[in-house]
């Protein structure tokens, strides 16, 4: 741990040693309550469709709910609050993208993937083309994109619980990885969909519970006048009206506006391309539950999302930035510290209490969301590349689903090394490439193949591998990496792209390369197949006997 | 890449399939393209279509256009309406107002327009299997 890291701790110290066993006591009831659950949920998870869909029996609520769950990850709640208190309004840029994103999802992606599909994303990918090499590229880039976003949270874990838990040695942070990744392999190997569903949809109440105290709380400091609590921010940041105007964290050279630009693009159109949300629309029995659960998410993470204005710029109103950037570089804990000052402050009951539960409530999130993230790549494995590639279709369901829970085994695990070689790197810039190769990787095939005739198998793979390998070679090669104060690997520069994000590069290219495929195929797209999935995506043919039980 | 490989038509072997129903039961093939060729289909997918993709062009673009204003209009996105609320806040909370209103929109089309002429092509085609 770096040394302003550790002095960090002195602002939440005082509060942390003393409440320490609170702070434990409700990370144990968390845990103890969704170990409850997924035992449970354990014994009705009998047949492939309970362990990849929970069923298909969700209501569009609860679906909603879960969505939330799973969307809502450490790094909108921690890094958002943590961005807006550090950069002010460039922060809030973020919740925007992430907020219109949705109606992506929700215009042209969860209604026809419901009704086309059973339980991956490769089930809608594949349906028209050749399946083996397609659910094979569908595979890949699922647990590509689930790996990338499942080290961001572990290494958000160790973060925050090294905060809390004034844990600071590397033993310790490596200890409390392990500890994310053996729970995450319990709740999806024994809970499957179900167990997952309502770890999520629990967390997503504890997460909006624990936002709105907070809020309320902090408008309550400022008689609940938003300009006064914004007015209060810009002062107190020490930058004045610029840091309520655009342009703080992305304004500052040409390269770091396009950078913006790329982000922004990436954000809007990597949601409807993650793996993890898109298995959500196969827990809910018809496409009219699927627009339903999407509607109630976009209120709850918009909802979220405002009051993350609150939190942020309350943060940036009442601690100093110094305070801020001592404890977390990134402005991770921006949160949680806000919390213990809306509480009393440093010392006091109502601050640690505050600490504690807001804590918890980060802790619940990145267990949620891990869950869901294994789940997706786990699935994907078992079903699209062991059951359909491997197996070539002939697996019985029982094996499928020795294979889906022994590859949650061997996720976790891989997850756990790499989060424990991870636990300091940059998160931020791990979800973006997430995002970014979810938007130039898999958006690209779903929608050509949702909509466009002409689409063929060559289409899909190069759009597919086009999109994957882009985006993760602009990464590698850019300043995330090497060459600059904040790359992952200090000492060498290796870096020739200049922007943090591939988006901008990679997205356009998943698509030409997906139309440009297509063209110069030798192979005729299959009309008879179109006619299927077309027919089925917009009316919900067949759908009815997914709901026999 | 192997493009010669003829497309499997109904060349799935004992796999059910990736169709939702996963029993391999339910219409034959060639009423599916009889159906997408039909009238009826055809008006669904003008009725989804002519609402859904202009309005994301334009969520997309009125989303680009805030990006650009925020990179490229500081002084206009700076200028302050009341207190410390400035153009730049009133159209970031202007995304949240278009992604709620445009949810609310698409919601009612669908529930008005879609669903009742894509329950009536769903019930007669498994009427017919």
């Amino acid at each position: 741990m770096t040394i302003p890291a550790a002095s960090a701790l002195l602002a939440a110290d005082s509060a942390t040693t003393e409440h320490r066993p609170l702070i434990i006591a409700l990370f144990a009831a968390f845990v103890l309550a969704t170990l409850g659950i997924t035992i449970w949920a354990g014994r009705q998870t009998r047949s492939a469709a309970d362990f990849y869909a929970g069923g298909g029996q969700f209501t569009g609520f609860q679906n909603g709910l879960a969505i939330s769950g799973d969307y809502m990850s450490a790094a909108s709640f921690l890094g958002i609050s943590g961005a807006i208190a550090l950069y002010g309004y460039d922060g809030f840029l973020y919740s925007i993208g992430f907020l219109v994103a949705w109606l992506v999802a929700l215009l042209l992606v969860a209604e026809p993937l419901r009704n086309s599909g059973r339980f991956t994303m490769g089930d809608v990918l594949a349906y028209r083309m050749r399946q083996r090499p397609i659910r094979t590229a569908a595979g890949t880039s699922t647990i590509v994109v689930s790996i990338f976003y499942l080290l961001a949270q572990m290494a958000g874990a160790g973060v925050l619980v090294s905060l809390l838990l004034g844990i600071t040695s590397d033993g310790g942070k490596i200890a409390i990885v392990a500890l994310v990744g053996v729970l995450m392999i319990v709740y999806v190997t024994i809970g499957g969909m179900k167990g997952t569903t309502w770890v999520q949809m629990v967390k997503a109440v504890l997460l909006i519970a624990g936002t709105l105290l907070i809020t309320f709380l902090i408008l309550l400091k400022f008689d609940f006048n938003l300009s006064d609590l914004l007015g209060a921010a810009a002062t107190n940041s020490g930058k004045g009206d610029a840091f309520l105007e655009p342009g703080l964290k992305y304004g500052v050279s040409e390269v770091s506006k396009l950078d913006f630009l790329s982000l922004g693009i990436a954000l809007v159109l990597g949601t409807a391309g993650l793996p993890h949300i898109l298995i959500r629309f196969y827990t809910v029995p018809t496409a009219k539950a699927a627009r339903k659960s999407v509607n109630w998410a976009i209120g709850i993470i918009g909802a979220f999302y405002l009051m993350t204005i609150v939190l942020g710029f309350g943060a940036a109103a009442l601690l100093s930035g110094d305070t801020i950037k001592a404890s977390n570089k990134a402005g991770n804990t921006a949160a949680p510290l806000t919390a213990l000052e809306v509480g009393g402050g440093a010392g006091s009951t109502g601050g640690s209490i505050l600490l504690a539960v807001i804590s918890a409530v980060a802790f619940a999130t990145i267990l949620a969301v891990v869950a869901g993230l294994t789940l997706a790549s786990s699935s994907s494995f078992a079903h699209d590349i062991y059951a359909n590639v491997i197996k070539r279709g002939k697996a019985t369901e029982k094996q499928e689903m020795k294979a889906a829970r022994w590859a949650t085994v061997l996720i976790g695990i891989v997850s756990i090394a790499l989060g424990a070689l991870a636990r300091d790197l940059n998160v931020a810039g791990l979800v973006a490439l997430a995002f970014a190769v979810a938007a130039s990787a898999n958006l690209p095939t779903i929608l050509y193949s949702l909509f466009w005739k002409r689409f063929t198998t060559q289409g899909a793979l190069w759009s597919i591998y086009g999109g994957l390998i882009s985006s993760v070679v602009l990464v590698v090669f850019s300043p995330v990496v090497s060459g600059a104060a904040s790359s992952m690997i200090k000492d060498v520069d290796f870096h020739w792209f200049p922007l943090e994000n591939p988006g901008l590069v990679s997205i356009p290219l998943g698509f030409l390369l997906g139309w440009l495929g297509s063209l110069l195929s030798k192979e005729e797209p299959d009309p008879v197949k179109y006619a299927e999935l077309e027919v089925r995506s917009l009316t919900g043919v067949g759908t009815a006997e997914a709901v026999r039980h | 890449m192997a493009t010669e490989v003829p497309p499997q038509r109904n060349g799935r072997g004992t796999d059910p399939g990736p169709g939702p129903s996963g029993t391999g039961a339910g219409p034959a093939p060639e009423r599916f393209v009889e159906v997408q060729r039909g009238e009826e289909f055809g008006e669904l997918r003008r009725t989804y279509r002519s609402f859904a993709f202009p309005l994301t062009i334009a969520f997309i673009a009125w989303y680009l256009l805030y990006v650009l204003l925020s990179n490229y209009a500081g002084g206009f996105m700076a200028i302050r309406l009341f207190g410390h609320i400035n153009v730049a806040l009133v159209l970031g909370l202007g995304q949240f107002a278009t992604t709620f209103l445009i949810a609310w929109l698409y919601s009612r089309h669908a529930a008005h327009r879609l669903d009742p002429r894509a329950e009536a092509i769903k019930a007669r085609m498994e009427g017919d299997a």
